[in-house]
Protein backbone atom coordinates (compact mmCIF):
# COMPACT_ATOMS: atom_id res chain seq x y z
CA UNK A 1 0.00 0.00 0.00
CA UNK A 2 1.78 2.95 -1.20
CA UNK A 3 0.65 5.22 1.11
CA UNK A 4 2.97 8.32 1.02
CA UNK A 5 2.95 8.83 4.89
CA UNK A 6 5.17 7.69 7.18
CA UNK A 7 3.61 4.52 9.54
CA UNK A 8 3.41 5.33 13.14
CA UNK A 9 2.58 1.55 14.62
CA UNK A 10 -0.61 1.88 16.81
CA UNK A 11 -3.97 2.46 15.73
CA UNK A 12 -2.98 4.68 13.22
CA UNK A 13 -0.20 3.19 11.30
CA UNK A 14 0.71 -0.18 10.19
CA UNK A 15 -1.11 -1.85 12.59
CA UNK A 16 -4.60 0.20 11.23
CA UNK A 17 -6.10 -2.50 9.24
CA UNK A 18 -5.48 -4.77 12.24
CA UNK A 19 -7.46 -2.71 14.69
CA UNK A 20 -10.26 -2.26 12.10
CA UNK A 21 -10.53 -5.85 11.14
CA UNK A 22 -10.48 -7.13 14.74
CA UNK A 23 -14.00 -6.30 16.11
CA UNK A 24 -15.58 -8.47 13.27
CA UNK A 25 -13.16 -11.58 13.90
CA UNK A 26 -13.69 -11.27 17.49
CA UNK A 27 -17.27 -11.25 17.28
CA UNK A 28 -17.18 -14.29 14.86
CA UNK A 29 -14.58 -16.16 16.77
CA UNK A 30 -16.43 -15.88 20.36
CA UNK A 31 -19.91 -16.16 18.76
CA UNK A 32 -19.40 -18.86 15.65
CA UNK A 33 -16.25 -20.38 15.75
CA UNK A 34 -15.53 -20.88 19.37
CA UNK A 35 -19.57 -22.31 19.69
CA UNK A 36 -19.54 -24.38 16.72
CA UNK A 37 -16.02 -26.46 18.32
CA UNK A 38 -18.30 -26.70 21.50
CA UNK A 39 -20.86 -28.32 19.77
CA UNK A 40 -18.59 -30.40 18.12
CA UNK A 41 -17.87 -31.69 21.60
CA UNK A 42 -21.25 -32.07 22.63
CA UNK A 43 -21.86 -33.82 19.02
CA UNK A 44 -19.04 -36.28 20.86
CA UNK A 45 -21.14 -36.94 23.86
CA UNK A 46 -24.84 -38.56 24.90
CA UNK A 47 -25.74 -35.20 26.35
CA UNK A 48 -29.70 -35.63 26.51
CA UNK A 49 -31.52 -32.54 27.94
CA UNK A 50 -33.87 -34.04 30.24
CA UNK A 51 -30.81 -36.08 32.31
CA UNK A 52 -27.41 -33.23 31.74
CA UNK A 53 -25.98 -35.13 35.04
CA UNK A 54 -25.73 -38.96 32.65
CA UNK A 55 -23.74 -37.04 30.41
CA UNK A 56 -20.87 -39.47 28.74
CA UNK A 57 -17.86 -39.13 26.20
CA UNK A 58 -19.05 -41.63 23.02
CA UNK A 59 -16.87 -41.05 20.46
CA UNK A 60 -17.99 -40.68 17.41
CA UNK A 61 -21.12 -43.44 18.09
CA UNK A 62 -23.69 -40.70 17.64
CA UNK A 63 -22.59 -40.05 14.07
CA UNK A 64 -22.66 -44.36 13.61
CA UNK A 65 -25.96 -44.39 15.25
CA UNK A 66 -27.04 -41.62 12.16
CA UNK A 67 -25.45 -43.83 9.47
CA UNK A 68 -27.62 -46.64 10.73
CA UNK A 69 -30.68 -44.31 11.12
CA UNK A 70 -33.17 -45.03 8.10
CA UNK A 71 -35.31 -41.33 8.91
CA UNK A 72 -31.41 -40.05 8.98
CA UNK A 73 -30.55 -41.04 4.80
CA UNK A 74 -34.34 -40.62 3.84
CA UNK A 75 -33.46 -36.54 5.33
CA UNK A 76 -30.89 -36.86 3.37
CA UNK A 77 -32.11 -37.64 0.35
CA UNK A 78 -34.73 -35.48 0.44
CA UNK A 79 -32.46 -32.38 1.20
CA UNK A 80 -30.44 -33.99 -2.26
CA UNK A 81 -33.41 -33.70 -4.50
CA UNK A 82 -34.75 -30.61 -3.27
CA UNK A 83 -31.83 -28.78 -3.19
CA UNK A 84 -30.64 -30.12 -6.62
CA UNK A 85 -34.38 -29.57 -7.90
CA UNK A 86 -34.91 -26.01 -6.58
CA UNK A 87 -31.12 -24.50 -7.41
CA UNK A 88 -31.65 -25.77 -10.91
CA UNK A 89 -35.06 -24.48 -11.45
CA UNK A 90 -34.38 -20.72 -10.02
CA UNK A 91 -31.75 -20.49 -12.19
CA UNK A 92 -33.36 -21.47 -15.09
CA UNK A 93 -36.05 -19.25 -13.96
CA UNK A 94 -34.89 -17.06 -12.81
CA UNK A 95 -32.63 -16.53 -16.49
CA UNK A 96 -35.74 -16.87 -18.25
CA UNK A 97 -37.45 -13.80 -16.77
CA UNK A 98 -34.11 -11.39 -16.36
CA UNK A 99 -34.25 -11.77 -20.49
CA UNK A 100 -38.26 -11.86 -20.66
CA UNK A 101 -37.94 -7.98 -18.61
CA UNK A 102 -34.44 -6.83 -20.42
CA UNK A 103 -36.31 -7.25 -23.62
CA UNK A 104 -39.57 -5.23 -22.32
CA UNK A 105 -40.25 -2.00 -23.27
CA UNK A 106 -43.19 -1.33 -21.77
CA UNK A 107 -43.52 -0.35 -17.90
CA UNK A 108 -39.81 -2.20 -17.09
CA UNK A 109 -39.93 -0.31 -14.27
CA UNK A 110 -43.02 -1.58 -12.88
CA UNK A 111 -42.32 -5.03 -13.76
CA UNK A 112 -38.85 -5.08 -12.06
CA UNK A 113 -40.52 -3.86 -8.92
CA UNK A 114 -43.74 -6.60 -9.40
CA UNK A 115 -41.30 -8.87 -9.42
CA UNK A 116 -39.47 -8.47 -6.38
CA UNK A 117 -42.34 -8.76 -3.96
CA UNK A 118 -41.18 -12.22 -2.83
CA UNK A 119 -38.05 -11.16 -1.63
CA UNK A 120 -40.29 -9.14 1.00
CA UNK A 121 -41.54 -11.71 2.66
CA UNK A 122 -39.61 -13.53 5.16
CA UNK A 123 -39.08 -17.36 4.75
CA UNK A 124 -41.90 -18.01 7.94
CA UNK A 125 -44.47 -16.03 5.86
CA UNK A 126 -43.65 -17.35 2.58
CA UNK A 127 -44.56 -21.16 4.40
CA UNK A 128 -47.31 -20.09 6.07
CA UNK A 129 -48.68 -18.40 3.13
CA UNK A 130 -47.85 -22.08 1.01
CA UNK A 131 -49.08 -24.10 4.17
CA UNK A 132 -52.75 -22.24 3.60
CA UNK A 133 -52.48 -21.97 -0.61
CA UNK A 134 -52.38 -25.88 -0.13
CA UNK A 135 -53.98 -26.81 2.36
CA UNK A 136 -56.42 -29.57 1.28
CA UNK A 137 -59.71 -28.63 3.06
CA UNK A 138 -59.67 -24.63 2.34
CA UNK A 139 -56.69 -24.27 0.08
CA UNK A 140 -56.73 -21.69 -2.93
CA UNK A 141 -54.66 -24.61 -5.10
CA UNK A 142 -57.65 -27.56 -4.52
CA UNK A 143 -60.17 -24.57 -4.77
CA UNK A 144 -58.43 -22.96 -8.10
CA UNK A 145 -58.43 -27.07 -9.44
CA UNK A 146 -62.70 -26.86 -8.78
CA UNK A 147 -63.13 -24.22 -10.66
CA UNK A 148 -61.20 -25.14 -13.86
CA UNK A 149 -62.23 -28.96 -13.24
CA UNK A 150 -66.11 -28.46 -12.11
CA UNK A 151 -65.46 -31.26 -9.60
CA UNK A 152 -64.43 -30.96 -5.93
CA UNK A 153 -62.09 -33.84 -5.25
CA UNK A 154 -59.22 -32.45 -2.32
CA UNK A 155 -55.73 -33.11 -3.14
CA UNK A 156 -53.91 -33.62 0.00
CA UNK A 157 -51.09 -31.68 -0.68
CA UNK A 158 -49.11 -31.66 2.17
CA UNK A 159 -49.57 -35.36 3.95
CA UNK A 160 -49.30 -37.34 0.36
CA UNK A 161 -45.54 -38.01 0.29
CA UNK A 162 -43.76 -36.55 -2.65
CA UNK A 163 -46.76 -34.52 -3.12
CA UNK A 164 -45.66 -32.28 0.06
CA UNK A 165 -41.92 -32.20 -1.14
CA UNK A 166 -43.12 -30.50 -4.11
CA UNK A 167 -45.42 -28.00 -2.55
CA UNK A 168 -42.62 -27.51 -0.44
CA UNK A 169 -40.39 -26.84 -3.57
CA UNK A 170 -43.04 -24.74 -4.97
CA UNK A 171 -43.28 -22.63 -2.06
CA UNK A 172 -39.31 -22.65 -1.96
CA UNK A 173 -39.11 -21.74 -5.74
CA UNK A 174 -41.75 -19.07 -5.66
CA UNK A 175 -39.43 -17.25 -2.69
CA UNK A 176 -36.27 -17.36 -4.61
CA UNK A 177 -36.52 -17.08 -8.03
CA UNK A 178 -37.12 -13.15 -7.72
CA UNK A 179 -33.23 -12.64 -6.21
CA UNK A 180 -32.02 -15.24 -9.12
CA UNK A 181 -33.83 -12.74 -11.83
CA UNK A 182 -33.12 -9.33 -10.69
CA UNK A 183 -29.03 -10.41 -9.99
CA UNK A 184 -28.98 -11.74 -13.97
CA UNK A 185 -30.65 -8.62 -14.79
CA UNK A 186 -28.47 -6.56 -13.17
CA UNK A 187 -25.87 -8.95 -15.67
CA UNK A 188 -27.45 -8.19 -18.85
CA UNK A 189 -27.96 -4.52 -18.13
CA UNK A 190 -24.07 -4.37 -17.55
CA UNK A 191 -23.39 -6.12 -21.07
CA UNK A 192 -22.09 -3.40 -23.69
CA UNK A 193 -24.46 -3.84 -27.06
CA UNK A 194 -21.85 -3.74 -29.95
CA UNK A 195 -20.54 -7.76 -29.49
CA UNK A 196 -24.95 -8.14 -30.03
CA UNK A 197 -24.82 -5.45 -32.83
CA UNK A 198 -21.98 -7.11 -34.40
CA UNK A 199 -23.81 -10.48 -34.22
CA UNK A 200 -26.88 -9.10 -35.89
CA UNK A 201 -24.87 -7.59 -38.74
CA UNK A 202 -23.64 -11.16 -39.37
CA UNK A 203 -27.26 -12.54 -38.97
CA UNK A 204 -27.30 -14.21 -35.99
CA UNK A 205 -30.85 -15.20 -34.49
CA UNK A 206 -31.62 -14.31 -31.03
CA UNK A 207 -31.19 -17.55 -29.87
CA UNK A 208 -27.81 -17.66 -31.05
CA UNK A 209 -27.12 -14.44 -29.66
CA UNK A 210 -28.50 -15.24 -26.21
CA UNK A 211 -26.49 -18.76 -26.33
CA UNK A 212 -23.14 -17.77 -27.85
CA UNK A 213 -22.86 -13.78 -26.36
CA UNK A 214 -25.55 -13.42 -23.91
CA UNK A 215 -24.70 -16.54 -21.71
CA UNK A 216 -20.80 -16.61 -21.18
CA UNK A 217 -20.90 -12.81 -20.39
CA UNK A 218 -23.25 -13.25 -17.62
CA UNK A 219 -21.69 -16.25 -16.00
CA UNK A 220 -19.79 -13.88 -13.80
CA UNK A 221 -23.64 -12.87 -12.57
CA UNK A 222 -24.30 -16.48 -12.59
CA UNK A 223 -21.72 -17.75 -10.01
CA UNK A 224 -22.56 -15.04 -7.63
CA UNK A 225 -26.45 -15.30 -7.44
CA UNK A 226 -25.68 -19.16 -6.93
CA UNK A 227 -22.86 -18.17 -4.61
CA UNK A 228 -25.20 -15.92 -2.44
CA UNK A 229 -28.13 -18.34 -2.66
CA UNK A 230 -25.67 -21.53 -1.56
CA UNK A 231 -25.11 -19.25 1.92
CA UNK A 232 -28.99 -19.53 2.37
CA UNK A 233 -29.49 -23.48 1.95
CA UNK A 234 -30.70 -23.52 5.01
CA UNK A 235 -34.12 -20.90 5.34
CA UNK A 236 -35.90 -24.31 3.53
CA UNK A 237 -36.07 -25.16 7.44
CA UNK A 238 -38.30 -22.42 8.18
CA UNK A 239 -40.50 -23.80 4.87
CA UNK A 240 -40.66 -27.36 5.73
CA UNK A 241 -41.18 -26.79 9.75
CA UNK A 242 -44.16 -24.29 8.57
CA UNK A 243 -45.57 -26.52 5.88
CA UNK A 244 -45.09 -30.04 7.22
CA UNK A 245 -43.08 -30.03 10.33
CA UNK A 246 -41.19 -32.99 8.46
CA UNK A 247 -44.02 -35.07 8.56
CA UNK A 248 -46.26 -37.26 8.44
CA UNK A 249 -44.03 -39.89 9.61
CA UNK A 250 -40.67 -38.40 8.99
CA UNK A 251 -41.59 -38.46 4.94
CA UNK A 252 -40.53 -34.50 4.41
CA UNK A 253 -37.73 -34.67 6.32
CA UNK A 254 -34.92 -32.62 5.87
CA UNK A 255 -31.59 -32.66 7.33
CA UNK A 256 -32.40 -29.38 8.84
CA UNK A 257 -36.07 -30.27 10.29
CA UNK A 258 -34.47 -33.60 11.42
CA UNK A 259 -31.32 -31.69 13.68
CA UNK A 260 -34.12 -29.65 15.71
CA UNK A 261 -35.97 -32.75 15.85
CA UNK A 262 -33.49 -35.12 17.49
CA UNK A 263 -31.98 -31.83 19.43
CA UNK A 264 -34.74 -29.78 20.92
CA UNK A 265 -37.97 -31.61 20.10
CA UNK A 266 -36.63 -35.63 21.59
CA UNK A 267 -34.05 -33.63 23.64
CA UNK A 268 -31.22 -36.16 22.29
CA UNK A 269 -28.88 -32.89 22.80
CA UNK A 270 -26.01 -34.92 21.16
CA UNK A 271 -27.28 -36.77 18.58
CA UNK A 272 -28.54 -33.35 17.29
CA UNK A 273 -25.46 -31.77 17.23
CA UNK A 274 -23.88 -34.63 15.53
CA UNK A 275 -27.00 -34.21 12.81
CA UNK A 276 -26.33 -30.42 13.01
CA UNK A 277 -22.93 -31.34 11.60
CA UNK A 278 -24.27 -33.19 8.53
CA UNK A 279 -26.14 -29.63 7.81
CA UNK A 280 -22.72 -27.99 8.02
CA UNK A 281 -21.19 -30.22 5.99
CA UNK A 282 -23.84 -29.69 2.57
CA UNK A 283 -23.62 -26.35 3.63
CA UNK A 284 -19.90 -25.93 2.91
CA UNK A 285 -20.09 -28.12 0.22
CA UNK A 286 -22.13 -25.90 -1.59
CA UNK A 287 -20.18 -22.69 -0.49
CA UNK A 288 -17.43 -23.89 -1.70
CA UNK A 289 -18.25 -25.31 -5.37
CA UNK A 290 -20.24 -21.76 -5.96
CA UNK A 291 -17.19 -19.52 -4.29
CA UNK A 292 -15.04 -21.38 -6.33
CA UNK A 293 -16.13 -21.36 -9.78
CA UNK A 294 -17.39 -17.17 -9.11
CA UNK A 295 -13.38 -17.04 -8.17
CA UNK A 296 -12.23 -18.73 -11.41
CA UNK A 297 -14.71 -17.06 -13.33
CA UNK A 298 -13.51 -13.81 -12.18
CA UNK A 299 -9.78 -14.42 -12.67
CA UNK A 300 -8.72 -14.35 -8.86
CA UNK A 301 -9.71 -15.51 -5.72
CA UNK A 302 -10.13 -12.47 -3.96
CA UNK B 1 -31.90 -1.25 -24.61
CA UNK B 2 -30.60 -2.83 -27.18
CA UNK B 3 -32.77 -2.78 -30.86
CA UNK B 4 -30.61 -5.47 -32.14
CA UNK B 5 -32.85 -6.87 -34.34
CA UNK B 6 -33.37 -3.71 -36.30
CA UNK B 7 -30.66 -5.13 -38.53
CA UNK B 8 -32.50 -7.87 -39.41
CA UNK B 9 -34.25 -7.33 -43.38
CA UNK B 10 -36.51 -9.72 -44.22
CA UNK B 11 -38.60 -9.29 -40.68
CA UNK B 12 -41.15 -6.12 -41.62
CA UNK B 13 -41.17 -2.99 -39.07
CA UNK B 14 -45.11 -3.89 -38.39
CA UNK B 15 -44.44 -8.02 -37.49
CA UNK B 16 -41.49 -6.77 -35.36
CA UNK B 17 -43.06 -4.37 -33.30
CA UNK B 18 -46.13 -7.46 -32.52
CA UNK B 19 -43.52 -9.53 -31.68
CA UNK B 20 -42.34 -6.68 -29.47
CA UNK B 21 -46.06 -7.05 -28.24
CA UNK B 22 -46.75 -10.13 -27.15
CA UNK B 23 -42.88 -10.26 -25.76
CA UNK B 24 -44.24 -7.60 -23.53
CA UNK B 25 -47.35 -9.64 -22.78
CA UNK B 26 -45.72 -12.45 -22.41
CA UNK B 27 -43.52 -10.90 -19.45
CA UNK B 28 -46.75 -9.36 -17.98
CA UNK B 29 -48.28 -12.55 -17.15
CA UNK B 30 -45.24 -14.12 -15.91
CA UNK B 31 -45.00 -11.47 -13.79
CA UNK B 32 -48.50 -11.65 -12.90
CA UNK B 33 -48.46 -15.05 -11.73
CA UNK B 34 -45.38 -14.26 -9.72
CA UNK B 35 -47.35 -11.53 -7.97
CA UNK B 36 -50.12 -13.45 -7.16
CA UNK B 37 -49.03 -15.12 -4.29
CA UNK B 38 -48.35 -11.47 -2.69
CA UNK B 39 -51.59 -10.03 -4.26
CA UNK B 40 -53.54 -12.52 -2.50
CA UNK B 41 -52.24 -12.36 0.96
CA UNK B 42 -52.98 -8.48 0.47
CA UNK B 43 -56.58 -8.41 -0.72
CA UNK B 44 -57.53 -11.47 2.27
CA UNK B 45 -56.05 -9.47 4.88
CA UNK B 46 -58.92 -7.14 3.53
CA UNK B 47 -62.21 -8.87 2.71
CA UNK B 48 -64.83 -9.74 3.57
CA UNK B 49 -64.63 -13.26 6.20
CA UNK B 50 -67.02 -15.39 3.87
CA UNK B 51 -64.84 -14.75 0.99
CA UNK B 52 -61.53 -16.23 2.30
CA UNK B 53 -61.71 -19.77 1.70
CA UNK B 54 -64.62 -19.24 -0.85
CA UNK B 55 -64.94 -22.26 -2.98
CA UNK B 56 -64.53 -21.01 -6.24
CA UNK B 57 -62.01 -18.61 -5.13
CA UNK B 58 -62.91 -14.61 -5.53
CA UNK B 59 -60.19 -12.78 -7.15
CA UNK B 60 -61.66 -8.85 -6.04
CA UNK B 61 -62.90 -8.63 -3.18
CA UNK B 62 -66.75 -7.34 -2.90
CA UNK B 63 -65.86 -5.00 -0.48
CA UNK B 64 -63.03 -3.94 1.94
CA UNK B 65 -63.12 -4.34 5.66
CA UNK B 66 -60.11 -4.08 8.00
CA UNK B 67 -61.38 -6.10 10.97
CA UNK B 68 -58.49 -8.35 11.07
CA UNK B 69 -56.33 -5.13 11.57
CA UNK B 70 -58.31 -3.94 14.05
CA UNK B 71 -58.15 -7.17 15.88
CA UNK B 72 -54.43 -7.30 16.18
CA UNK B 73 -54.42 -3.52 17.38
CA UNK B 74 -57.51 -4.61 19.94
CA UNK B 75 -59.67 -2.04 18.67
CA UNK B 76 -62.86 -2.83 20.23
CA UNK B 77 -61.83 -6.07 22.01
CA UNK B 78 -60.87 -5.57 25.24
CA UNK B 79 -59.85 -9.84 25.11
CA UNK B 80 -56.30 -10.28 24.42
CA UNK B 81 -55.57 -13.74 22.41
CA UNK B 82 -52.21 -12.68 20.37
CA UNK B 83 -49.81 -11.10 22.01
CA UNK B 84 -48.89 -8.73 19.15
CA UNK B 85 -47.55 -5.82 20.62
CA UNK B 86 -45.00 -7.80 22.44
CA UNK B 87 -43.66 -9.58 19.22
CA UNK B 88 -43.68 -6.46 17.42
CA UNK B 89 -41.64 -4.62 20.11
CA UNK B 90 -39.32 -7.54 20.77
CA UNK B 91 -38.67 -8.38 16.69
CA UNK B 92 -38.33 -4.58 16.72
CA UNK B 93 -35.94 -3.49 19.16
CA UNK B 94 -33.69 -7.22 18.30
CA UNK B 95 -33.46 -6.35 14.61
CA UNK B 96 -32.41 -2.82 14.96
CA UNK B 97 -29.54 -3.77 18.23
CA UNK B 98 -28.06 -6.45 16.18
CA UNK B 99 -27.91 -4.38 12.94
CA UNK B 100 -26.37 -1.51 14.79
CA UNK B 101 -23.59 -3.65 16.16
CA UNK B 102 -23.42 -5.79 12.90
CA UNK B 103 -23.16 -2.58 10.60
CA UNK B 104 -20.64 -1.08 12.83
CA UNK B 105 -18.18 -3.57 13.28
CA UNK B 106 -18.87 -5.10 9.51
CA UNK B 107 -18.12 -1.24 8.26
CA UNK B 108 -15.01 -1.24 9.95
CA UNK B 109 -14.00 -5.03 8.44
CA UNK B 110 -14.71 -3.76 5.16
CA UNK B 111 -12.89 -1.07 5.02
CA UNK B 112 -9.81 -3.16 6.50
CA UNK B 113 -10.33 -5.14 3.22
CA UNK B 114 -11.16 -3.43 0.27
CA UNK B 115 -7.60 -1.22 1.45
CA UNK B 116 -5.17 -3.17 2.35
CA UNK B 117 -3.87 -6.40 1.60
CA UNK B 118 -2.50 -7.73 4.86
CA UNK B 119 -0.85 -10.78 6.28
CA UNK B 120 -3.44 -13.69 5.79
CA UNK B 121 -6.41 -11.09 4.88
CA UNK B 122 -7.62 -13.47 2.58
CA UNK B 123 -7.91 -16.15 4.59
CA UNK B 124 -9.59 -14.14 7.67
CA UNK B 125 -12.06 -13.16 4.72
CA UNK B 126 -13.28 -16.46 2.93
CA UNK B 127 -13.15 -17.80 6.56
CA UNK B 128 -15.65 -14.88 7.65
CA UNK B 129 -17.62 -15.95 4.77
CA UNK B 130 -17.85 -19.91 5.53
CA UNK B 131 -19.04 -18.81 9.34
CA UNK B 132 -22.07 -17.13 7.10
CA UNK B 133 -22.82 -20.12 5.66
CA UNK B 134 -23.23 -22.33 9.05
CA UNK B 135 -26.96 -23.22 8.94
CA UNK B 136 -28.90 -20.81 11.66
CA UNK B 137 -30.26 -24.52 13.20
CA UNK B 138 -26.87 -25.64 13.62
CA UNK B 139 -25.11 -22.62 15.53
CA UNK B 140 -28.77 -22.35 17.59
CA UNK B 141 -27.56 -25.51 19.15
CA UNK B 142 -24.43 -24.43 21.52
CA UNK B 143 -26.07 -21.21 21.63
CA UNK B 144 -29.09 -23.23 23.47
CA UNK B 145 -26.50 -24.43 25.70
CA UNK B 146 -24.12 -21.57 26.32
CA UNK B 147 -27.20 -19.16 26.94
CA UNK B 148 -28.95 -21.68 29.41
CA UNK B 149 -25.79 -21.16 31.61
CA UNK B 150 -25.36 -17.70 30.67
CA UNK B 151 -29.05 -17.04 31.47
CA UNK B 152 -29.46 -15.41 28.17
CA UNK B 153 -32.05 -18.25 27.33
CA UNK B 154 -35.20 -16.64 26.17
CA UNK B 155 -34.02 -13.00 26.51
CA UNK B 156 -33.93 -9.99 24.24
CA UNK B 157 -30.06 -9.80 24.83
CA UNK B 158 -29.14 -13.46 23.76
CA UNK B 159 -31.06 -13.11 20.35
CA UNK B 160 -29.49 -9.69 19.89
CA UNK B 161 -25.94 -11.40 20.08
CA UNK B 162 -26.73 -14.36 18.01
CA UNK B 163 -28.50 -12.27 15.15
CA UNK B 164 -24.95 -9.64 15.58
CA UNK B 165 -22.95 -12.82 14.38
CA UNK B 166 -24.90 -14.19 12.30
CA UNK B 167 -25.21 -10.68 10.20
CA UNK B 168 -21.37 -9.52 10.74
CA UNK B 169 -19.83 -11.80 7.69
CA UNK B 170 -22.19 -10.62 5.36
CA UNK B 171 -22.20 -6.77 6.20
CA UNK B 172 -18.16 -6.99 6.19
CA UNK B 173 -18.90 -8.63 2.64
CA UNK B 174 -21.36 -5.26 1.24
CA UNK B 175 -19.47 -3.44 2.98
CA UNK B 176 -15.68 -4.11 1.14
CA UNK B 177 -17.61 -4.33 -2.17
CA UNK B 178 -18.96 -0.55 -1.35
CA UNK B 179 -15.59 0.97 0.29
CA UNK B 180 -13.93 -0.53 -3.01
CA UNK B 181 -16.09 1.28 -5.46
CA UNK B 182 -14.33 4.78 -3.35
CA UNK B 183 -11.34 5.85 -5.60
CA UNK B 184 -8.20 5.06 -3.32
CA UNK B 185 -6.99 8.49 -4.87
CA UNK B 186 -9.06 10.50 -2.89
CA UNK B 187 -8.04 8.66 0.36
CA UNK B 188 -4.36 9.19 -0.43
CA UNK B 189 -4.88 12.77 -1.14
CA UNK B 190 -6.51 13.44 1.70
CA UNK B 191 -3.70 11.51 3.97
CA UNK B 192 -1.01 14.02 1.99
CA UNK B 193 -2.83 17.01 3.11
CA UNK B 194 -2.35 15.40 6.92
CA UNK B 195 -5.50 13.52 7.57
CA UNK B 196 -4.65 10.49 9.42
CA UNK B 197 -6.14 7.09 8.34
CA UNK B 198 -8.63 6.84 10.31
CA UNK B 199 -9.50 10.49 9.67
CA UNK B 200 -9.81 9.87 6.13
CA UNK B 201 -11.92 7.02 6.79
CA UNK B 202 -14.31 8.86 8.54
CA UNK B 203 -14.46 12.01 6.78
CA UNK B 204 -13.68 10.72 3.31
CA UNK B 205 -14.74 7.26 2.62
CA UNK B 206 -17.56 6.54 4.79
CA UNK B 207 -19.84 9.72 3.87
CA UNK B 208 -19.43 8.54 0.15
CA UNK B 209 -19.97 5.15 1.03
CA UNK B 210 -23.30 6.07 2.71
CA UNK B 211 -25.76 4.51 0.05
CA UNK B 212 -23.92 1.37 0.88
CA UNK B 213 -24.30 1.64 4.76
CA UNK B 214 -28.04 2.11 4.36
CA UNK B 215 -28.21 -1.09 2.16
CA UNK B 216 -26.28 -3.08 4.02
CA UNK B 217 -27.59 -2.55 7.26
CA UNK B 218 -31.55 -2.56 5.82
CA UNK B 219 -30.20 -6.35 4.83
CA UNK B 220 -29.09 -7.06 7.94
CA UNK B 221 -32.36 -5.75 9.57
CA UNK B 222 -34.11 -7.21 7.13
CA UNK B 223 -32.28 -10.56 7.84
CA UNK B 224 -33.17 -10.52 11.76
CA UNK B 225 -36.33 -9.23 10.93
CA UNK B 226 -37.52 -12.41 9.53
CA UNK B 227 -35.08 -14.74 11.23
CA UNK B 228 -37.04 -17.79 12.62
CA UNK B 229 -34.42 -21.14 12.97
CA UNK B 230 -32.16 -19.43 15.99
CA UNK B 231 -35.46 -17.79 17.56
CA UNK B 232 -37.33 -20.98 17.57
CA UNK B 233 -34.67 -22.58 19.44
CA UNK B 234 -33.90 -20.14 21.53
CA UNK B 235 -37.07 -18.11 22.72
CA UNK B 236 -39.94 -19.50 25.29
CA UNK B 237 -42.46 -17.31 25.87
CA UNK B 238 -43.50 -13.90 24.85
CA UNK B 239 -40.64 -11.90 26.86
CA UNK B 240 -38.60 -12.41 23.61
CA UNK B 241 -40.50 -14.25 21.18
CA UNK B 242 -40.18 -12.38 18.08
CA UNK B 243 -42.84 -11.76 14.57
CA UNK B 244 -41.62 -14.66 13.27
CA UNK B 245 -41.72 -17.50 15.93
CA UNK B 246 -45.38 -15.81 17.09
CA UNK B 247 -46.52 -16.60 13.16
CA UNK B 248 -44.98 -19.86 13.54
CA UNK B 249 -47.44 -20.90 16.67
CA UNK B 250 -50.89 -19.22 14.95
CA UNK B 251 -50.44 -21.69 12.05
CA UNK B 252 -50.01 -24.33 14.24
CA UNK B 253 -53.11 -24.19 15.91
CA UNK B 254 -56.40 -25.97 15.24
CA UNK B 255 -58.56 -23.55 13.58
CA UNK B 256 -56.13 -20.99 11.92
CA UNK B 257 -57.82 -17.43 11.39
CA UNK B 258 -56.32 -16.96 8.18
CA UNK B 259 -57.31 -14.08 7.60
CA UNK B 260 -55.92 -12.90 10.42
CA UNK B 261 -52.31 -14.15 9.64
CA UNK B 262 -52.92 -12.78 6.16
CA UNK B 263 -52.94 -9.00 8.55
CA UNK B 264 -50.12 -10.11 10.77
CA UNK B 265 -48.52 -10.81 7.06
CA UNK B 266 -49.06 -7.55 5.74
CA UNK B 267 -47.89 -5.93 8.85
CA UNK B 268 -44.73 -8.20 8.95
CA UNK B 269 -44.10 -6.70 5.28
CA UNK B 270 -44.57 -3.63 5.52
CA UNK B 271 -41.22 -2.40 6.80
CA UNK B 272 -39.30 -4.85 4.13
CA UNK B 273 -41.28 -3.13 1.01
CA UNK B 274 -40.44 0.05 2.21
CA UNK B 275 -36.72 -0.63 3.01
CA UNK B 276 -36.20 -2.38 -0.59
CA UNK B 277 -38.24 0.16 -2.74
CA UNK B 278 -36.11 2.65 -0.97
CA UNK B 279 -32.79 1.15 -1.88
CA UNK B 280 -33.00 -2.12 -4.17
CA UNK B 281 -30.50 0.59 -6.74
CA UNK B 282 -27.95 0.02 -3.84
CA UNK B 283 -28.27 -3.59 -3.00
CA UNK B 284 -27.79 -4.97 -6.41
CA UNK B 285 -25.01 -2.87 -7.03
CA UNK B 286 -23.65 -4.26 -3.70
CA UNK B 287 -24.40 -7.92 -4.33
CA UNK B 288 -22.86 -7.78 -7.65
CA UNK B 289 -19.99 -5.14 -7.39
CA UNK B 290 -17.63 -8.57 -6.98
CA UNK B 291 -18.16 -8.94 -10.63
CA UNK B 292 -17.03 -5.68 -12.58
CA UNK B 293 -13.33 -6.19 -11.33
Amino acid sequence: MAYGRKDYGGFTGRNFPFFMVFPAVFIVIVLVVLPMVYSFYLSLTNLHLLHPSRVRFVGFGNYLKLLKDSVFWRSLLNTVIFTGVAINVEFLLGLFIAQLIFKTTRGQGIVRTLIMSPMMFAPVLVGFQFKWFFNDQVGLVNNLLYLLTGRYNPIPWLINYPLNLLAILVAEIWMSTPFMAIILLAGLTSLPVEPFEAAAVDGASGWQQFYYITLPMIRPFIYIAMAIRSLDLGRAYDLVRIMTGGGPANRSEMVWTYTFRLAIADNKFGLGTAMSFVTVAISLFFVAYFFRQLAKSQGSVY
Amino acid sequence: MAESSRKQRRISPTRRRLRQELWNIATYIVIFVFFLPTLWIILTSMRPEVEVNARPPVLLPRALVFDSFAYLFKVGHAEKTIPFYEYFYNSLVISAASTVLALTVGTLAGYAFARFHFQGSNLVFVGMMLARAIPGIAISLPFFILFARLGLLDKITGLVVAYAAMNTPFTTWLMQGFFKDVPKELDEAAQIDGCSRWQSFIRIDLPLALPGLAASGIFAFLSAWGEFQIASVLTRTPASKTFPVGLYDFTQQFTVDWRGMCAMSVVMLVPAVIFVLLTQRQLIRGLTFGAFK
